[in-house]
């Protein structure tokens, strides 16, 4: 066994000098899918954990309480049955964009982009309605424990509406200034990702917060 | 494994691009010769090597913040209620002797900076950013612009995290487990008036920063090896590294609703954590919040219990996963030996994952839940002493008969390994419940997770950084420095931590600032002036290592590529690696551990040599 180590050879200008003006190495490894999407699925999963945390906390706590006031007492479960419905409509049309988008057509994409921004825009200021309404029946979060899950659960799925129209705007903004080209349309699939994760949330949320 | 990409022809013209963003499986032709100016190129960099040496500085300078936190617990438990030097200005009625308040701030602080501010970032943030596209072969990582977004949304963390001292009723005081009630109500702790909601922000931060870390690091892993380095021939960092990853992306996210959670209970009152007819310092909930106002009641405390735990169980082997891939590296490289057993390896990191997430309530066998819920939690806890044993074994193997070269780097290595046993097995022994019943909150839980978190992965981050000092500078660390920080490190962190596993089970309780008010507890306090004495020169001799590194910066020997005569990628560029990290392409034949191998005459193979 040798323990002492043979000496460390000193900078060789020869070898260890960097190639100036090299090219660069990008390699993909596979699977065949573009990084962006890899990426998104990612968050999308640490989401689902972000939702699940909540969602879970409601249940916990729920199980846990003596008592629990019917939801149709409390909500107006008719008008955001109809914000689910636009909802889950503008999962359609987010659709329609992304396939516009693939085949190249801009103009497409454009208008089923713009319908996808405008029923998000209403789905939140239906919410924020639903929200004024309610803090001005006092209906604070600080009420009880069903009002502070039910903000904490819906007000966290509207900034994520919020910020999913923010995002699908300034694609469109771009589509309707630079032209998206075909080969970019991955550009508008990413937010379509998103936007479906969001509407299924919703999904869940009105099921367990209004219905059950 | 995955198929194989052939790279495309050489000279496509695509200038001005930086790595990582232009289209995958192509060579590109680099025309962008301009300099960078000091701002985008140190400041505002999109450089995964940059931004890795920022987590690293940043880091550094967090741990000699928690460092002094550490030295100031040590002194009151040493010699309580004695003036400490250097505070006089802030006690100024005492002469600098602090109150219990300011001791719970202290080890509620010290926890959390060392975490959150100190372990994680280097680990993750540091090595991950700087090692992965270096050890996969690809020129940056595959998000640059996320990459910085990372260590940008680092900076409010570090401004709540510091801005939490300057308020009213100091810092977070409920330990940095932050357990309401004691954490949300107002009245409970002066630390939870404003310090508390500066510490959730801060915590919040870095838990979206540390997304956005996992997010990239995950991606550029699966998608950007270089040709030939299948999954099967990663170095063990890297996989240490991705596990870590993937822990951090399905654990984090439930720390970062739960904080959201408590900080909504404590500035809207809602009642998450607050329980029915809850009575604080003899105050009823309707007086908690502020002014007048009444909070939400109806919660469950423990439920924060349960989803803190999810989280921060997975979080000590997110702080050890990474230092265990480094160890596996360092002592493969300095024992001139492959690793033994690279696929139980592999497959036992990812089985101490996997259970990392269903062991949580083990830390809550005195939280009075169901004891047939904590028998399970006990047996799946106990289970991971099965893969760790793997690893200990591997490395045992590894070192056996091996030519081991006695660097720097290979000292803190076998440290890291003989320290992981000692915590490990402590940590076996505590996880079963009638024992954990009765040393649940002492200090042979302080030493145990010390002797895991500081002698195991503080001693793995300065085998990393003695090991890839060279990569990131050129330059060599002193070697004889380098050995004199390793054995007092190593003696005074043993005499530290060891004899707190007496204390332990002497029943000293952790989280008290006079634990001598007890008259059983007298006869300890020679062992805590002993062990606050062994702290302070373990806190000293850091000298050695912070003069070095600076020293070694600017003068340290200069050295080529592959000072270690290592085999895998990163060894290839140049050192430090300049723009796209490698300036010749790269065609992977064999794994990273080819020492002394009889077909060829060094006694090494390069994972890029095709035979």
């Amino acid at each position: 066994m040798n323990i002492s180590p043979a000496a460390i050879p000193a900078f060789d200008p020869a070898v260890d000098a960097p190639v100036p003006h090299h090219a660069i190495y990008d390699y993909d490894s596979g699977p065949p899918v573009n990084r962006g999407k890899f990426a998104i699925w990612l968050f999308l999963a640490t989401e689902i954990m972000f939702f699940t945390g909540l969602i879970g906390t409601y249940i916990v706590l729920r199980m846990g309480a003596a008592t629990w006031p019917d939801p149709a007492d409390r909500l107006a479960v008719n008008i955001t049955a109809f914000n689910t419905f636009i909802l889950i409509c503008s999962s359609a049309t987010m659709v329609k964009a992304v396939e516009r988008a693939m085949l190249g057509d801009n103009g497409g994409l454009i208008k089923w982009l713009a319908l996808t921004v405008v029923i998000g825009a209403c789905f939140v200021g239906i919410q924020v309605y639903e929200y004024l309404e309610l803090l001005h029946a006092n209906n604070t979060p600080d009420v009880d424990i069903f009002w502070s899950t039910f903000y904490a659960m819906t007000g966290f799925h509207g900034l994520h509406v919020t910020a999913g129209v923010i995002w699908n705007l300034c694609i469109l903004v771009a589509a309707i200034f630079r032209k998206i080209p075909q080969e970019k349309y991955m550009k508008v699939e990413l937010a379509g990702l998103y936007w479906h994760f969001v509407d299924l949330v919703w999904v869940l949320l009105f099921t367990i917060v209004y219905l059950m | 494994m995955n198929p194989v990409a052939t790279p495309a022809a050489p000279h496509v013209h695509a200038p001005h691009v930086q790595p990582g963003e232009g289209e995958p499986g192509t060579v590109r032709e680099h025309h962008d010769h301009h300099e960078l100016g000091f701002l985008r190129k140190y400041v505002f960099s999109v450089d995964h090597k940059v931004i890795g040496l920022q987590f690293l500085f940043s880091g550094l300078v967090f741990l000699v913040l928690g460092g002094l936190m550490a030295m100031a617990i040590r002194y009151q438990l040493a010699w309580p209620w004695q003036p400490m030097p250097g505070l006089a200005w802030m006690f100024p009625a005492t002469g600098g002797a602090i109150t219990p308040e300011f001791y719970t701030m202290l080890f509620t602080m010290h926890g959390t900076i060392m975490i959150f501010f100190v372990m994680i970032p280097l680990l993750t943030g540091a090595f991950g950013n700087f090692l992965i596209p270096l050890m996969i072969g690809a020129p940056d990582m595959a998000f640059p612009k996320l990459n910085m977004l990372g260590y940008w949304t680092m900076i409010p963390a570090f401004f709540f995290i510091l801005l939490g001292f300057f308020v009213e009723g100091g810092h977070a005081a409920g330990g940095w487990t932050s357990y309401p009630p004691l954490s949300t109500i107002e009245s409970a702790a002066p630390g939870s008036l404003s310090g508390q909601t500066c510490w959730l922000m801060g915590l919040t931060w870095v838990g979206v920063s540390s997304m956005m870390g996992a997010v990239n690091y995950v991606t550029t892993i699966v998608k950007m090896r270089a040709p030939g380095l299948t999954m099967m021939r990663l170095p063990l960092s890297i996989w240490g590294l991705m596990i870590t990853s993937l822990l951090q992306l399905f654990a984090l996210p439930v720390l970062t609703a739960a904080s959201i959670m408590q900080l909504l209970d404590r500035v809207l009152n809602t009642g998450f954590f607050t329980p029915t007819n809850l009575l604080v310092n003899n105050v009823t909930p309707d007086s908690f919040a502020y002014g007048a106002e009444a909070a939400a009641a109806g919660g469950q405390p423990l439920l924060w219990q349960h989803l803190f735990w999810f989280y921060s169980h997975p979080a000590v082997y997110i702080l050890v996963l990474p230092a265990m891939g480094f160890t596996s590296d360092i002592l493969a490289v300095h024992a001139r030996k492959p690793i033994f057993g690279y696929k139980p390896m592999v497959y036992s990191m990812s089985a101490i994952a996997g259970l990392g997430f269903i062991v949580w309530g083990h830390h809550m066998f005195t939280s009075g839940m169901n004891p047939a819920l904590g028998m399970t939690f006990m047996v799946s806890t106990v289970m991971i002493a099965l893969p760790s044993a793997i690893k200990v074994f591997n490395w045992l193997g590894t070192l056996w008969g091996g030519r081991i070269h006695l660097r720097t780097p290979m000292l803190f290595a076998c440290a890291f390994v003989s320290m992981f046993i000692i915590g490990g097995l402590s940590g076996i022994w505590m996880a079963a419940t009638p024992v954990d019943i009765y040393i649940h909150d002492t200090y042979i839980v302080v030493a145990h997770f010390h002797y895991v978190v500081f002698a195991g992965s503080l001693f793995a981050i300065f085998a990393a950084i003695y090991h890839w000092f060279p990569k990131m500078f050129g330059r060599l660390m002193n070697e004889t420095m380098g050995k004199i920080h390793f054995v007092g490190s190593f003696i005074f962190t043993n005499t530290t931590f060891y004899m707190m596993h007496q204390l332990g089970v002497a029943g000293l309780m952790r989280r008290t600032a006079d634990p001598y008010a007890y008259d059983v507890y007298q006869q300890l306090q020679p062992i805590n002036e002993f062990i606050t004495l062994s702290a302070f020169c373990m806190f000293a001799w850091q000298i050695f290592f912070v003069a070095n590194f600076f020293h070694s910066m600017f003068w340290g020997k200069r050295v080529g590529r592959n000072p270690w005569n290592a085999a895998s990628l990163e060894w290839d560029a140049p050192s430090p690696p300049g723009h796209g990290n490698f300036d010749r392409e790269l065609k992977v034949y064999r794994g990273p551990y080819e020492f002394s191998s009889p077909e060829v005459a060094e006694d090494y193979i390069p994972q890029t040599r095709a035979l």
